[in-house]
């Protein structure tokens, strides 16, 4: 007799498993299959390709009308099953169908997530899950229009890809800093952004979704910053959860998929769980492969054998947008125990990343040249040793078995007509050819003579070692002094290439310059993060993590640990109001030592890092803010008490002290900048050693700069004399803002002057009154997003993680 | 049998951050890498004293901020030419919530 076999739920993972059953024991069971979508089982991942409109439903049909009627399987298509009656062994669906079972198969697949924020109800709102979302899609497209799609993982990218296809313009909504940052590490998440606006897709990272509005349907998404898109439909594709709740009503052991055992069978043995509605092991798997692997088991177990078990397996992902080439599989993290090796093209817009242990590959990240995909996969899952190609395992399988590629030889094995430079069309015969002739040795020579590498710079590596082929020893690379093991590029370069390229994020930089680590190193983030921060004013999203902690926490930590708050004192001028505001503090917070520091302010010394926020709120509430004692940033503005004083005082020295401290505080720069301003050439404020000095003389004011009294001691050179305050003010800050722009990190005023040279300095901001202009606006942009107080923001709660402990252990509760 | 002590969710650190449990016996960091990793180290530089959980993270390591010298999280090793190590605790993370492991957190440095 045969026997009775019930599938609830008709998607891949029991089709596949029926092929199976039916492959080794045809005729053993008569099977009713129950659907709640109302047809035959289809590639669910195709679903994208059908919304692109690059394939019909029919061609991504796994099992048509006559296969049920061949295997002679009642299917009943749009019939839910609503309930399960172990003790009788009888299914039930919605419209009242029923079928008894011997055996029970359920495999209902998942539900998509769908974020209960207002709104999420609207007409309008779809997920991405089965056919009947494409075709809502495909009919909004009709009508053109927005569309928002929630979500930048694989599920959103795939629909916004399909969206714009059909011709809406669409919006990415992704919740992480990067997309995809389950499948991809940020390098690759960053090429694949690029990619998506490159063709026309807006996407918004960190974007948190606040509500849904709209009267019959949904008219605009509203983020928690206060952005609103407006928009037409949204799809939310936020992830998935396990379809289990028909397991939990039937009283089976459920966590967040169906609890089954390795062999599929749930908490009663009749019943099996199958696909994405199964744990297995701890794990619901949410890709085809495991699924596969699953409905074997539950095929072999159904034919009797019940030696077979499910093995954890790994799992490779791929997106499928056309002309977009990912590829990412097993673990990328990083560890003491691994090794990566990073392979960056950014002309071809590659990108390879491979996690060794043990000389074995666990992880992959592939973009943008993907073949070796599943090489390397096939390698991580098999544990092969790779270290006899460990040179070129990178470069692929093509590479292994022959000679070992030497990048030196590659190049030299170039033809002459070899484009080398794609900005200016530069032949590697023209290169050699003027090394040559010109006997040039370095690479400034080559960029003067031919231009190879002068525009963009990412032909760079291709010109040194044609330099180094053709000159051989006599070729010295080092004149350039990286800034740090994670780049070959100086600071130099990097400014440079950072404006040339747009390059406006760490991700990005790193990415297009090929930065051989993959998330950089305490010397060079910091750089970065400032170089951004200049160059792109208002663009560029400060990282607070590539920050040294007093420029995050926004004290100064001293030797214990504790911090010291230094609030301004503009231009050393305060009152009884804050000198009673800082003594309460003091008192309120046990603050151990006070004392007045060498730039005319106070130092409150051995503050608690959990207090700071007390600290700054009393002070804030005083109406001081940060003195910036720890920023590489605008520091003090030391005065004399000047004209208004002084027998002596030729100019208002306190007043332009006051106003060039309210001008500048907040601006960061490549190091600290110290100013200070004299009422007269007795220089009581000790101008004449500062970054930049005012000496107010009888007809007007005395702008040095460039000195230094601190691991060098230097005096300052006389920049200019301005005969008004107004002059003065617009020289100092037109000077600071060509600092900002053409320093290295951490260089100084006084270095950065003796690099560049004076006559340089004084063509941009003094002789040419534009260029000075533009400059000086440049700067006042730039701080309309850098006057916030930080201890405000603080104490209004911004970071608030910094401060607090994570958690807290009591004393133990006495020892057994 | 190991005793685990849940004590926060992932996402209470920041990315390359570090947040501290304390304990009777000092504070222990607990840092998460880009990739989300989550490590666990004494907050104490053996150099001298520095607050770990302040530090620049990077890959896997950490750069104390008072005098630059660079821990590996999984180990607790000093890298490169510094000599010297920190605690390391075991910690797990499941569905986003850390866990610690009990004896860890009571008797950190005992
Ligand atoms: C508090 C103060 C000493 C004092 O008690 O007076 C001080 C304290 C520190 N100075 Fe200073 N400097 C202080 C005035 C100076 C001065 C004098 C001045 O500004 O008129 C100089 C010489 C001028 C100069 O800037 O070059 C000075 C030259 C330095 C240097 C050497 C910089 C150089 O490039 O030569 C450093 C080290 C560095 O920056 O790398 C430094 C670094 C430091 C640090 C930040 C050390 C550190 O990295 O932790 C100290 C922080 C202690 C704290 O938490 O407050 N401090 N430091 C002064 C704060 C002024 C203020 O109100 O903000
Ligand atoms: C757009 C898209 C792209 C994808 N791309 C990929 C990819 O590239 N690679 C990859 O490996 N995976 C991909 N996936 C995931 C893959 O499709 C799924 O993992 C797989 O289809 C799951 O199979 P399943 O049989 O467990 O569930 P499903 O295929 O979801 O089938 C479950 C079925 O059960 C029905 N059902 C639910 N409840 C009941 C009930 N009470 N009564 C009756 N019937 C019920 C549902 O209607 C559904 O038809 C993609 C998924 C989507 C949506
Ligand atoms: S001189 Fe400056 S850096 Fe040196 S100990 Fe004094 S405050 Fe610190
Ligand atoms: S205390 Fe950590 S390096 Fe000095």
């Amino acid at each position: 007799m045969t026997e009775k076999l019930v599938i609830i739920g008709n998607g891949m993972a029991p089709g596949r498993a029926l092929e199976k059953l039916f492959e080794t024991d045809p005729g053993r069971y008569s099977v009713t299959i129950f659907n709640a979508e109302p047809r035959v089982n289809y590639d669910r991942i195709m679903l994208s390709p059908v919304l692109s409109g690059e394939k019909s439903f029919e061609d991504i049909i796994i099992h048509g009308d006559a296969w049920y009627i061949e295997h002679e399987i009642m299917l009943y298509k749009g019939h839910k099953v609503v309930e399960i009656d172990r003790e009788n062994r009888i299914v039930r669906s919605e419209q009242g169908a029923m079928a008894e079972y011997d055996k029970l198969i359920i495999a209902t697949g998942s539900v998509p997530f769908i974020i209960p924020v207002p709104g999420h109800k609207l007409a309008g709102v779809l997920s991405y899950r089965d056919l009947d979302d494409v075709h809502a899609m495909m009919l909004a497209a009709k009508a053109r229009g927005h569309a928002v799609v929630i979500g930048g993982g694989l599920l959103g990218l795939e629909a916004a890809a399909g969206l714009i296809n059909q011709g809406m313009s669409v919006t990415v909504l992704h919740i992480a800093p990067t997309l995809m940052e389950r499948q991809l590490d940020p390098a690759a998440g960053y090429l694949l952004q690029k990619e998506l606006e490159r063709r026309g897709i807006e996407v918004i990272t960190k974007a948190n979704t606040k509500e849904i509005t709209g009267t019959d349907r949904v008219e605009a998404v509203h983020l928690d910053d206060g952005t609103i898109i407006k928009a037409d439909i949204v799809v939310m594709a936020v992830g998935i959860r396990p379809n289990s709740g028909l397991g939990k009503e039937a009283g089976l052991a459920v966590n967040r998929g169906i609890v089954v055992n390795d062999q599929m069978q749930t908490s009663d043995p009749a019943i099996y769980a199958l696909g994405e509605c199964a744990e297995v092991g701890g794990m619901c798997y949410g890709l085809v492969a495991p699924l596969y692997q699953q409905a074997n088991i539950v095929a072999a177990h159904l034919g009797g054998d019940h030696g077979a078990a499910f093995v954890p397996q790994h799992t490779a992902t791929r997106l499928k947008v056309t002309g977009i080439d990912l590829y990412s599989a097993g673990d990328f993290g990083e560890g003491e125990d691994r090794e990566e090796i990073v392979l960056r093209d950014a002309n071809a817009g590659v990108y390879k990343r491979l996690i060794l242990k043990d000389d074995k590959i666990i992880g992959a990240v592939l973009y943008g040249e993907t073949a070796d995909g599943p090489w390397f996969f096939d390698m991580l899952k098999n544990k092969t040793d790779t270290r006899e190609m460990r040179d070129t395992l990178i470069f692929g399988q093509a590479y292994q078995g022959g000679s070992p590629l030497d990048p030196m030889a590659a190049v030299a094995a170039l033809p002459d007509e070899a484009e080398i430079c794609g900005c200016n069309g530069v032949c590697k015969g023209k290169i050699t050819g003027a090394i040559t002739a010109k006997g040039l040795t370095t690479l400034d020579g080559v960029r003067a003579h031919t231009k190879a590498s002068a525009s963009c710079g990412s032909c760079t590596g291709l010109v040194e070692q044609l330099l180094h082929a053709t000159l051989g020893d006599a070729y010295n690379p080092a004149a350039v002094q990286p800034m740090c093991p994670c780049t070959e590029y100086g600071h130099d370069d990097v400014r440079r290439l950072i404006i040339a390229k747009g390059l406006k994020s760490i991700p990005a930089v790193m990415q297009e310059l090929e930065w051989k680590t993959s998330c950089g190193c305490a010397k060079c983030r910091p750089a970065l993060n400032y170089y951004l921060v200049a160059d792109w004013p208002g663009e560029y999203e400060d990282d607070g993590q590539s920050r040294f902690i007093n420029e995050r926490v926004h004290a100064n930590i001293q030797k214990d640990g504790t911090y010291s708050v230094v609030p301004r004192m503009w231009g050393g001028m305060t009152n009884p109001k804050e000198l009673r505001a800082i003594a309460d503090v003091a008192d309120k917070f046990q603050i151990p030592a006070v004392k007045v520091t060498g730039g005319q302010r106070i130092d409150l010394l051995g503050v608690k890092k959990e207090d700071l926020p007390g600290v700054w709120a009393d002070l804030n509430a005083a109406g001081m803010v940060s003195g910036a004692a720890y920023a590489k940033g605008l520091r003090t503005v030391k005065t004399c008490v000047g004209s208004d004083w002084c027998r002596f005082g030729t100019q208002d020295s306190t007043g332009l002290g006051i106003r060039l401290e309210k001008f500048m505080w907040g601006a960061w720069t490549p190091a600290k900048v110290k100013l200070a301003v004299s009422g007269c050439p007795r220089n009581c404020a000790e101008a004449t050693c500062k970054d930049i000095g005012v000496v107010c003389v009888d007809s007007g004011y005395d702008i040095h700069f460039a000195g230094a009294a601190g691991l060098d001691i230097k005096p300052t050179e006389l920049l200019c004399h301005a005969d008004t305050e107004d002059e003065a003010l617009e020289i100092i800050v037109a000077l600071t803002q060509l600092y900002r722009e053409q320093a290295r990190y951490l260089e100084r005023i006084y270095k950065w002057a003796k690099r560049v040279g004076t006559p340089s300095i004084l063509a941009n901001v003094v002789t040419d009154r534009d260029k000075r202009r533009a400059y000086y606006e440049r700067f006042v942009y730039a701080q309309t997003f850098a006057q916030i107080d930080p201890w405000e923001e603080r104490v209004n709660g911004k970071d608030a993680h910094e401060f607090a402990a994570m958690a807290e252990f009591g004393m133990p509760v006495a020892a057994e | 049998m190991t005793d685990w002590i849940e004590i926060g969710d992932i996402n209470a650190i920041p990315r390359r951050g570090a947040r501290c449990v304390n304990t009777p016996s000092g504070k222990i960091a607990v840092f998460r890498t880009q990739e989300d990793q989550v490590f666990a180290i004494e907050n104490r530089c053996p150099h001298k004293h520095g607050p770990l959980s302040e530090g620049i993270v990077h890959g896997a390591s950490v750069t104390c901020p008072l005098h630059n010298w660079v821990f590996d999280l999984a180990t607790g090793q000093a890298q490169g030419a510094d000599e010297g190590s920190v605690r390391t605790y075991p910690i797990d993370v499941i569905d986003g919530r850390i866990f610690m492991a009990a004896e860890a957190a009571l008797v950190a440095a005992e």
